[in-house]
C-alpha cells in the first residue's frame, strides 16, 4: 500500500469533493427543479426549501401540459419511446456490423484496410450540419425521410465509427497466438472468432456499445431535421416546452430527469460489468 | 518407404510484397523423417519462428511447398493440417483452467471423458503441474504457464508437434529434468517434433538433428555431433559450441618441410607437412589466405607453443575458462582443473593439427576439419 500522510488525505478528499460538487450540482439542481412549479423555480433568490409537487411528472406522463394560456398536448412519452427504440436499434445494428469489421481490421492487413478504417472514422470529423442538407434531399428522394429506418441509418454515422475503432483496439490487444492455439487445436476460423475473440473483447465491446448508446441518445440535429413529431426522440421533443406562454422549467427538468434515467442506469450497470470484465482479461502473467 | 513427416521444398517467406518485402526465409529445403526430433537453432530474426509458423499455417508461404506426411498442406487452414503447437507466449485461454486448457483439443476431437482425464493426468505428472490443474492461467507463474502450454501441445495425437521455445521460462534444474522426460515421451510415442530454440544446450540435448539458421538461410542441417565436429561454415562453427570457437585469419606459407600458418603480430603456427593428410595439405597449399578455427577445448598449453598473454581467468566450478591476448585477437581455452594464472601472465599454446578447422577466407565455407576435407 502507498503510504500517505493525514494532510495529503485531507487535501485529496477536499479536491474530490470539489469535483463531485462541480459535476453533480447541475444534476441535483435539475432533480430539485423537477419537483417545483415554475413560480417557485423563478423565485429570487432561489430557495432550497419548497413544497414538492408531482405535477410536472403527471403532465409529462399524461401528455397534458397546463400553461397559463391553456392545455397543450405533448408527446413526451412517445418521444422517450422513440429515443429508446432509435438508440437501441442503432447500437444493435452498429454492433452487428462493426464488431466483425473491427475484427477484420485488427487481424487482417489487406490492401487499403487502413484507408477504409480511416474513411469510416472521418465520418465523425464532418460537421453534422454539413452532411445534413444533401442527406435530407437524398432521403426525400428515396422516401427515407421521416422513417425509423432512415434515422437508424443516419445514426450509424454516430455509432459505427465509434464501435469500430474502440473494438478494433481491444481485438488488437488479444495476442493472436491465443487464437492460433485454438485454431490449431481443431477449430475453424469462425468458431475461434466466437469462442475466443468475442469473449475476450467482451468488456471492450460493452464499453463501446455503451458509449455509442449515449451518443445516439444525446443526438439532436439529425433527428431535428430528419424526423417529424411522431418519430422525434426526447432531445428534440424537449423543444415543445418552450411555449408561447413561457418556458416550462419544471417540466423540462422532469423531462431531463426521465430522459437521463435510462442512460444513467445503463452506465451504472455496465460499469460493474466493465470492471469485472477487465480484471478477468489479464492474458499474460 | 513411408513419406517424410515433413517436407519443406524451396520455401521463401516475404513480409510485404513478394521479392520486395522483408525476405525472412530464403529458399529453405528440409526433409524430416517420422519419429525424428529436429531443432531449428539460430539467433533472433534468423527465420526459425517464421518457418515454424508457416508449417503451422499462421503465415502464408510466399513461394515453395510444405507437405506433412506426403500431403501438401501449405494452402490449407491450420485446422486441416493436423499439427500441434506450443507457443512461445504460452497463449493459454484465460477463461479456462489449466486442465480445460490442456483437454480442450481432445474434447474437440470427441474423445471419451475418462480417456481425456487419464491423458491429462499423465501429462501433468510428466510436466509436474498436477497441483495447478484447477487454477486459471492468470494466477500461475510464467514457468507454470509454459508447462501448461507445452502439455496442451504434447497431449494431442498430431502428425507433427511444433514447439516454439518450449522451455525458455523454466528454471535450469527443472529444464534439465524436463528435457529428458520430454525426449523420452516423444520417442516412446514415435511422435515427430520440431523445436525452435536459441539455446544450443537444449537443441543438443533434445534433437536428433539440428538445423542451424542465420539470415533466413539454412546453414547446416545435421546431427549435433557432426555440427560440432564438422561445421559447414564459419557461422555454424562460431555459433554452435560454448565457449565459441576461436577464429583467426591466417596466411599460408611454407618453409622447408613445414607449413606455416602466419597469424597477425608476427606469430605463426608451424606444422610438419606430414602432419596433415595429403588432401588437406593440397587444399591448404593451394590457397594464400584461410580462416582457421580452434575449439577452446582443443587449445593446449605447452612449453614450446606460440606465446600468448592471459587477459582473463574464470573458474566456473567445474572448468576454467582462460582468455588470452593472442595474434591481435583473443583466444579462449578451457581446462578442467583450477588453474592459477595471474592476469598478464605469459603462456604458450599449441594446437594439434587434428583439431584445426579450416575455412575459406572469402565465402566462409569449411575446407577441412582436422585430417578430413569438408
Amino acid at each position: 500500500m502507498e503510504h500517505t500522510s493525514l494532510l495529503e488525505r485531507i487535501l485529496r478528499g477536499a479536491a474530490l469533493a470539489l469535483v463531485v460538487i462541480f459535476f453533480m450540482f447541475p444534476i441535483a439542481w435539475i432533480f430539485m427543479m423537477s419537483f417545483q412549479t415554475n413560480e417557485t423555480i423563478l423565485r429570487i433568490p432561489p430557495q432550497l426549501v419548497f413544497e414538492p409537487t408531482l405535477a410536472n411528472y403527471t403532465a409529462l406522463i399524461t401528455g397534458k401540459l397546463m400553461t397559463a394560456a391553456g392545455t397543450l398536448d405533448i408527446a413526451f412519452m412517445r418521444n422517450l419511446g422513440n429515443s429508446v427504440f432509435l438508440s437501441v436499434t442503432s447500437v444493435a445494428v452498429s454492433l452487428l456490423l462493426g464488431v466483425p469489421a473491427a475484427y477484420a481490421f485488427a487481424r487482417h492487413k489487406f490492401r487499403g484496410s487502413e484507408d477504409i478504417a480511416f474513411t469510416l472514422l472521418s465520418f465523425k470529423f464532418a460537421p453534422a450540419l454539413l452532411v445534413l442538407l444533401p442527406l435530407t434531399l437524398y432521403f426525400q428522394k428515396l422516401g427515407l425521410a421521416n422513417t425509423y429506418i432512415g434515422l437508424i441509418w443516419v445514426y450509424q454515422l454516430i455509432c459505427l465509427p465509434l464501435i469500430l475503432w474502440i473494438v478494433r483496439g481491444y481485438f488488437e490487444d488479444i495476442p493472436a497466438d491465443i487464437e492460433y492455439a485454438y485454431r490449431i487445436g481443431g477449430h475453424s476460423w469462425f468458431a475461434t472468432f466466437r469462442k475466443i475473440a468475442l469473449p475476450l473483447a467482451g468488456p471492450g465491446i460493452a464499453a463501446a456499445g455503451l458509449l455509442a448508446f449515449i451518443f445516439a441518445w444525446n443526438n439532436f440535429v439529425f433527428a431535428l431535421v430528419l424526423a417529424s413529431a411522431d418519430k422525434q426522440p426526447v432531445t428534440v421533443g424537449a423543444l415543445a416546452f418552450i411555449t408561447s406562454s413561457g418556458i416550462q422549467y419544471g417540466q423540462i427538468s422532469a423531462a431531463i430527469v426521465l430522459s437521463i434515467t435510462p442512460t444513467l442506469a445503463l452506465a451504472l450497470y455496465a460499469q460493474r460489468y466493465l470492471v469485472e470484465g477487465l480484471s478477468l482479461g489479464a492474458v499474460k502473467g | 518407404m513411408s513419406p517424410s513427416a515433413l517436407t519443406i521444398s524451396g520455401v521463401d517467406k516475404f513480409y510485404g510484397p513478394i521479392d520486395r518485402g522483408v525476405h525472412a526465409v530464403k529458399n529453405l529445403t528440409m526433409d524430416i523423417d517420422k519419429g525424428e526430433i529436429v531443432a531449428l537453432l539460430g539467433s533472433s530474426g534468423c527465420g526459425k519462428t517464421s518457418t515454424l509458423r508457416m508449417v503451422a499455417g499462421f503465415e502464408e508461404v510466399s513461394r515453395g511447398a510444405i507437405a506433412v506426411g506426403g500431403r501438401q498442406v501449405h494452402t490449407l487452414p491450420p485446422v486441416k493440417r493436423n499439427v500441434a503447437m506450443a507457443f512461445e507466449g504460452y497463449s493459454l485461454y484465460p477463461p479456462l483452467t489449466v486442465r480445460e486448457n490442456m483437454a480442450f483439443a481432445l474434447k474437440a476431437a470427441r474423445l471419451p471423458k475418462s480417456e481425456v482425464d487419464a491423458k491429462v493426468a499423465s501429462i501433468a505428472k510428466l510436466l509436474e503441474i498436477e497441483d495447478i490443474l484447477e487454477r486459471y492461467p492468470s494466477s500461475i507463474s510464467g514457468g507454470q504457464q509454459q508447462r501448461a502450454s507445452l502439455g496442451r501441445a504434447l497431449i494431442r495425437e498430431a502428425d507433427l508437434h511444433l514447439l516454439d521455445e518450449p522451455m525458455g521460462q523454466l528454471e535450469p534444474q527443472l529444464r534439465a529434468v524436463l528435457r529428458g522426460r520430454i525426449k523420452h515421451f516423444i520417442k516412446e510415442r514415435g511422435l515427430t517434433a520440431i523445436l525452435v530454440t536459441h539455446d544450443q544446450t537444449e537443441a543438443n540435448a533434445l534433437a536428433d538433428r539440428i538445423a542451424v539458421m542465420e539470415g533466413g538461410v539454412l546453414q547446416q542441417f545435421d546431427t549435433p555431433d557432426r555440427i560440432k565436429e564438422r561445421p559447414a561454415n564459419l557461422f555454424t562453427g562460431t555459433f554452435v559450441g560454448e565457449p565459441p570457437m576461436n577464429v583467426f585469419e591466417a596466411f599460408v606459407g611454407t618453409a622447408r618441410d613445414k607449413i606455416k600458418l602466419r597469424l597477425p603480430d608476427g606469430l605463426s603456427l608451424d606444422y610438419d607437412k606430414d602432419a596433415f593428410s595429403a588432401p588437406v595439405r593440397d587444399q591448404l597449399l593451394s590457397r594464400e589466405r584461410v580462416v582457421i578455427g580452434i575449439r577452446p577445448y582443443a587449445v593446449r598449453r605447452s612449453k614450446e607453443g606460440v606465446p600468448a598473454r592471459v587477459s582473463a581467468n574464470q573458474w566456473l566450478g567445474d572448468q576454467t575458462h582462460i582468455a588470452a591476448d593472442f595474434a591481435g585477437g583473443s583466444l579462449v581455452l578451457v581446462e578442467h582443473d583450477r588453474t592459477r594464472l595471474d592476469l598478464g601472465a605469459p603462456i604458450n599454446v599449441s594446437i594439434d593439427p587434428k583439431n584445426l578447422h579450416v575455412f575459406d577466407q572469402a565465402s566462409g565455407k569449411a575446407i577441412s576439419h582436422g585430417m578430413e576435407l569438408a
